[in-house]
């Protein structure tokens, strides 16, 4: 990866309720993440991960609560922390090629020299030879590249994965968590959700467990870490 | 400045993507070629019964395709949650609704002036000498559909019945527009053309007051 060219940021979620009619999605949840944490929310389906992490984006406006970013003096530079989504989905045009996708959102996202910025991220993703190719010829783990280098266009102090390992084969687990510890060691601020324990849960410095809308367990230590996941995936 | 030149961006990606696959603009004009040879077939008509009932039969036709053309305007973005990255990229979401009317008003005028020939020899009905004026009405209408018609896919494309629910919105909402630009239009057949300013008038007027509510409005219709 490229050397930091972000500020550490952090994230503070104030009693945060997100509701969909009569259904909680999210439950009064704060939560203090530190500059350069690794956070892996675990949990059930519809336990609020993938909320929790598009409210952080701030592609869902909370029902109740505040969410605030601050650098790492503290300073709450809250709108200028524009964060790295991964989703579920690609987030990318099928009917694009990847360098077309990367220069499309390198140029709304007002990235300086777009054209180097796409170039060197086709390479550190290893998709320079396919650049030309529609993403649509991509296989998944081909899409998922794709996909984080766009999340990377702008070198986001903040990165949000939700479930990234979807739907990968284990060549393309191993890439995925070999980037993430790399992206972890230039010092961004990771939250990811996954689903039991894995190569890429160990990456996490710290474990959150999600039950219904609500936290049920958080923790930096060891054997209770590995039992978040565990009972997570359960 | 920056919303000019990312509206730029946008529209640039929604012409390339539609001008690699064509599938609006063929579904669109194979769409309006068929109800104008249909309804050629059902009555013979005469050079003054053209002049009568062909501006209300080609602006029905438009309206009626310009719902099949905006059904999949925000429904593909949500195939890979494109619409998510777009927000997540733009300071100012009016840029997406700025570019997809755009590329949804250069389609519909496309498609309007490739039919045009088509209808005027089917119906005998001369445009060569009002082909200027009616370059303005087509603009003007399209324009309108495409603001009120992007808005209302934006609405639709997250419902259940979304097929459905597009059209049901869309149809009542563009009544205005439809009289309106029929008017203009029978005015332009007329054996000794003039032109109707009033409805002219009015099809501005419709685009202007739908443009500022969509850009008052349209961060709430993209909302999850």
């Amino acid at each position: 990866m490229t050397p930091a060219a972000f500020s550490p940021a952090g994230l503070r979620f104030e009693n945060i309720e997100k509701r969909y009619g009569g259904l909680y999605a999210l439950r009064r949840v704060s939560l203090s993440i530190a500059p350069g944490e690794c956070v892996v929310f675990a949990g059930r389906n519809g336990s609020g991960k993938t909320t929790l992490l598009r409210v952080a984006a701030r592609l869902v406006r909370p029902s109740k609560g505040t969410l605030e970013f601050s650098g790492e003096s503290g300073d709450g530079e809250a709108n200028s922390v524009r964060p790295g989504f991964v989703a579920h989905a690609t987030m990318v045009y099928d009917e694009l090629t990847a360098e077309e996708n990367l220069l499309l959102f390198a140029r709304l996202q007002g990235t300086p020299q777009p054209g180097n910025r796409v170039e060197a991220l086709l390479q550190e993703v290893g998709l320079s030879d396919r650049r030309a190719s529609l993403v649509r010829t991509f296989s998944r783990g081909m899409r998922q590249r794709v996909a984080i280098a766009r999340a990377l266009l702008h070198e986001p102090s903040v990165l949000l994965l939700d479930e990234p390992a979807t739907g990968l084969d284990p060549h393309g687990v191993t890439w995925l968590a070999e980037t993430i510890c790399r992206l972890r060691d230039s010092g961004r601020t990771i939250l990811m959700s996954l689903h039991g324990e894995s190569e890429i849960s160990s990456l996490g410095t710290r474990a959150i467990r999600l039950d219904a809308g609500s936290i049920a367990a958080d923790t930096r230590t060891g054997a209770t870490f590995r039992s978040i996941l565990t009972f997570a995936g359960a | 400045m920056s919303l000019l030149s990312n509206t730029g961006v946008l529209l640039g990606k929604e012409l390339r993507t539609e001008f690699r696959s064509r599938e609006l603009l063929t579904t669109t004009f194979v769409f309006i070629l068929i109800v104008i040879v249909l309804f050629s077939f059902t009555f013979d008509p005469t050079s003054d019964e053209s002049r009568r009932f062909a501006p209300g039969l080609i602006w029905l036709a438009f309206l009626f395709a310009s719902s099949l053309m905006l059904q999949p305007c925000f429904l593909r973005e949500q195939h890979n949650d494109t619409l998510s990255a777009l927000r997540l990229s733009l300071s100012d979401p009016f840029v997406i609704f700025l570019a997809k009317l755009a590329a949804n008003t250069l389609f519909l005028l496309l498609t309007e002036l490739l039919l045009l020939p088509f209808f005027a020899t089917m119906y005998n009905v001369p445009v060569l000498g009002v082909l200027h004026w009616l370059v303005m009405v087509f603009f003007l209408a399209s324009l309108g559909i495409s603001i009120a018609g992007t808005a209302l896919s934006a609405i639709s494309a997250q419902a259940r019945m979304r097929e459905l629910l597009l059209p049901l919105l869309m149809l009542p909402l563009l009544t205005p527009i439809l009289v309106a630009s029929t008017e203009v239009t029978k005015a332009l057949f007329d054996r000794t053309p003039f032109v109707q300013w009033k409805g002219i008038g009015f099809l501005a007027v419709f685009d202007v007051v739908f443009l500022t509510a969509l850009w008052l409005f349209g961060e709430y219709l993209l909302e999850e």
